[in-house]
């Protein structure tokens, strides 16, 4: 590496995309309701940057739609995300972007848990932690800087 | 006997945003409530509605997370993300700032006024707590500075007739002070509740202490500490309510009136505790009289019952709204 900062994880694995999703005729119909299911959850967050690297989150494999949990009749989602390293000090980061996403594209009456796959990260307990206070990200989310580097981990990336 | 929780009144108070907390004036008419819109505001009854009376705007550059009236009920205190505390003077029907507390690190998560209203307790994400006197000339100088959590405080509370503080933190545990040769000291931690505890409150003799947490568990802790206070372990937890609460329970209110213990959650509900009389002091038992399971749209944040009117309860939620209940035991 020439000049720039070192990276934490220099060389990750990069997985393939999946495809689009494949809309069946009741899902085109207006008259039908759609219940919020797993693969939407998914297909909102696996375009978030990842902070390091010029990747999504799909493509570093630190969400997977087997990992995303919905109940839409009970109003729950919940999703665990995979560190690609166990020491991965971006974790936090990466959780409150998943977080955001979602709280900022689910209709407010469901409740959103975002925690670290079981056993994938050193400080995966303190982690949680924080991610499940929402006092926390409440007070988090009006830090203007923080705010930014969120932003931009949500923000569409150039192809 | 059949109890019951029915609506009074719902409104929205702070609209586009999320209603943290509300808190009764000592004489219970009126409820001062703030939210992430970074505004307080004053309701009163008008008739049989709740109207707003006061919006108390700039004094804060970011959320406010609570407000606690002066015992007199003409002051009021409000503690916020932007690191101060203002305290607020009432005049006539308006408040005007008076002055702002600095000091704290970050986020003040809490303020509480002692019951001689001469004492002012504030704590922060810093995991500090800090101890105010005031004066006559309304000025506030900081007493002491306590470092007794490993994590963010959120939460103080002060005994209804004593000079006894109790906080309530992000490190899972509770601790009481007292103030020793001009000093406040902590003298006792609770441990108990395996994480954050959100919010605390005293029963109305003060002997007893209510703690609600992440652990979607409330706790009854009992003082045991003698004449002397020589005692190893002075507050003994007596009760654990479990199975109730689907999702973290943010407060609880211990009303002063009737005994009853009402709970906010994250689960949408509000859940009204009633104790067995026959049971033994030192092995209460409190059963759910009556619940709302969807009193809000979202996480209810904060209850307080009305100082007043037995039964008469206040709660508010991330929806932005208040909502007015009655409590009834309808015989």
């Amino acid at each position: 590496m020439s000049g720039g900062a070192r990276l934490e994880n220099a060389n990750p694995v990069i997985f393939q995309r999946s495809g689009e999703r494949l809309l069946t005729a009741s899902e085109e119909d207006e008259d039908v309701h759609d219940p919020i299911d797993d693969r939407e959850i998914f297909d909102l967050i696996r375009s978030i940057n990842d902070p390091e690297h010029p990747l999504s989150l799909e493509e570093l494999n630190v969400v997977e739609q087997v990992r995303v949990k919905v109940d839409d009749a009970g109003s729950t989602v919940g999703v665990e995300f995979t560190p690609t390293i166990p020491h991965c000090s971006m974790a936090t980061l990466i959780g409150l972007s998943i977080k955001v996403k979602l709280l900022r594209s689910l209709p407010d009456r469901f409740k959103i848990d975002v925690h670290i796959s079981p056993g994938t990260h050193a400080s995966e307990e303190a982690v949680n932690k924080q991610l499940a206070d929402k006092e926390r990200v409440a007070a988090a989310l009006e830090n203007s800087s923080l705010l930014e580097v969120v932003n931009q981990c949500l923000s569409s990336r150039t192809m | 006997m059949k109890e019951s929780l029915s609506l009074v009144q719902r409104f929205s108070a702070h609209p586009d945003s999320r209603c943290w907390f509300v808190s009764w004036s000592p004489n219970g008419t009126l409820l001062a409530s703030c939210g992430g819109d970074k505004a307080v505001r004053i309701w009163g009854r008008e008739g049989d509605s709740w109207v707003c009376k006061t919006v108390l705007q700039d004094g804060h550059q970011r959320t406010v997370r609570k407000v606690a009236w002066s015992p007199c009920g003409n002051y009021l205190a409000s503690a916020s993300f932007d690191a101060t505390t203002c305290i607020w003077k009432k005049k006539n029907d308006d408040f005007e700032s008076l002055t702002v507390l600095e000091g704290h690190e970050n986020e003040v998560k809490c303020v509480a006024w002692a019951p001689s209203g001469n004492l002012l307790a504030t704590c922060s994400r810093d995991k500090s707590v800090w101890v105010w006197e005031v004066d006559e000339e309304d000025e506030y100088e900081c007493v002491t500075v306590v470092n007794s959590h490993t994590q963010d405080v959120k939460h103080v509370v002060w005994h209804p007739n004593q000079e006894l503080l109790a906080s309530a933190s992000y490190d899972n545990n509770i601790c009481v002070y007292k103030e020793e040769d001009d000093d406040w000291e902590c003298r006792a931690t609770l441990q108990g509740h395996t994480s954050t505890v959100w919010s605390l409150c005293f029963d109305a003799t003060g002997q007893r202490l209510a703690s609600c947490s992440d652990d979607r568990t409330v706790k009854i802790w009992k003082d045991y500490s003698n004449e002397s206070g020589q005692v190893e372990l002075p507050w003994k937890c007596v009760c654990t309510l479990s199975g109730y609460h689907g999702r973290t329970v943010y407060d609880i209110a211990w009303c002063r009136l009737t005994g009853a213990l009402v709970t906010a959650c994250g689960d949408d509900a509000v859940r009204v505790f009633k104790e067995d009389e026959t049971a033994s002091p030192d092995e209460p038992v409190f059963s759910l009289a009556a619940q709302v399971t969807k009193a809000h749209s979202q996480d209810v944040n904060c209850v307080a019952w009305n100082p007043k009117e037995a039964g008469l309860l206040a709660s508010c939620s991330d929806d932005g709204e208040i909502a007015i209940w009655r409590f009834q035991e309808e015989h």
